[in-house]
């Protein structure tokens, strides 16, 4: 019963959030129709969300949210200082990437991560979806960048999605 | 002395976009060129986004918290923009300064 009138329990939430942000201030009421619509949202968009999406480790979650947040800053100056610099000395290349997560949510955040991170866009997911193609801005040494990716976003990944 | 932290935000913020612009014109392939939009841009729009909460924030005196939105929307598009723009252009065979995964055996074997 609790399950089919509230299929996402987490979307809930997040949606009252997003309503007051969107709203800009915060009254009860807002509160109010936040909780509403959220609750509604995702009723009639069930068809979106066939799969429940379980947060095993919300702690790594967070941690993982902050190391990305600062990657992204180093990420953006990495670049700034690579487009300024020579491009002619820029060695492109790319990397096919052995992916371990299977879930759509967490192959999706892995992409957009890598795509946010330094240097690297992600281009195509094959179509088994066992590999996730990366375009590196430059990289002397593209076994160390999968090594790298692997390590530092799609193991806390794993573990939050599918321990 | 907040007005000086907000203007260098706002310097900062247009320098890093212009940066990220300048990859277009700069870099050599398409797909290096995805790069400069994709990442330089985040952290200019980044820096403006917090100077007009800060500013806004103060203006009104309460809390101006939707840039907020703004930076989570930025964060979920352009990455899957960019991600369409490779696919596209990788399904398109457009020249790159690198051997694409396709060829990377043939020409050189």
């Amino acid at each position: 019963m609790i399950r089919r009138l509230l299929p996402h329990p987490l979307l809930t939430p997040v949606l009252a959030l997003i309503w007051i942000l969107l709203v800009n201030h915060f009254s009860l009421g807002h509160l109010v129709l936040g909780l509403v619509l959220g609750w509604a949202i995702p009723l009639f968009t069930l068809r979106f969300w066939p799969q429940e999406t379980p947060i095993h480790r919300p702690l790594v979650l967070v941690r993982f949210v902050v190391v990305v947040l600062y990657d992204i800053l180093v990420a953006n100056l990495v670049v700034a200082r690579l487009i300024l610099g020579r491009p002619r000395r820029l060695n492109p290349v790319f990397v096919a990437l052995p992916l371990d997560v299977t879930s759509d949510l967490a192959i999706s955040l892995l992409a957009n991560t890598i795509t946010l991170t330094p240097g690297t866009v992600s281009a195509e997911l094959s179509p088994d979806r066992r590999q996730l193609l990366v375009h590196a801005l430059s990289a002397d040494d593209p076994e160390a960048l999968a090594h790298h990716i692997k390590v530092r976003y799609e193991r806390p990944l794993k573990e939050i999605f599918e321990p | 002395m907040l007005e000086y932290l907000l203007a260098f935000l706002i310097v900062a913020g247009g320098v890093f976009t212009f940066i990220g612009s300048l990859g277009l014109a700069r870099l050599r392939d398409f797909y290096t060129r995805l790069h400069g939009p994709t990442k330089a841009t985040t952290l200019g729009v980044g820096c403006i986004l917090i100077a007009s909460a800060a500013y806004f924030s103060r203006l009104q005196g309460e809390p101006s918290l939707h840039e907020v939105l703004v930076t989570l929307f930025l964060f979920i598009t352009a990455p899957v923009s960019a991600h369409l723009l490779a696919k596209a252009a990788l399904h398109l065979e457009l020249p790159s300064l690198t051997p694409r995964p396709g060829e990377r055996d043939a020409p050189q074997e």
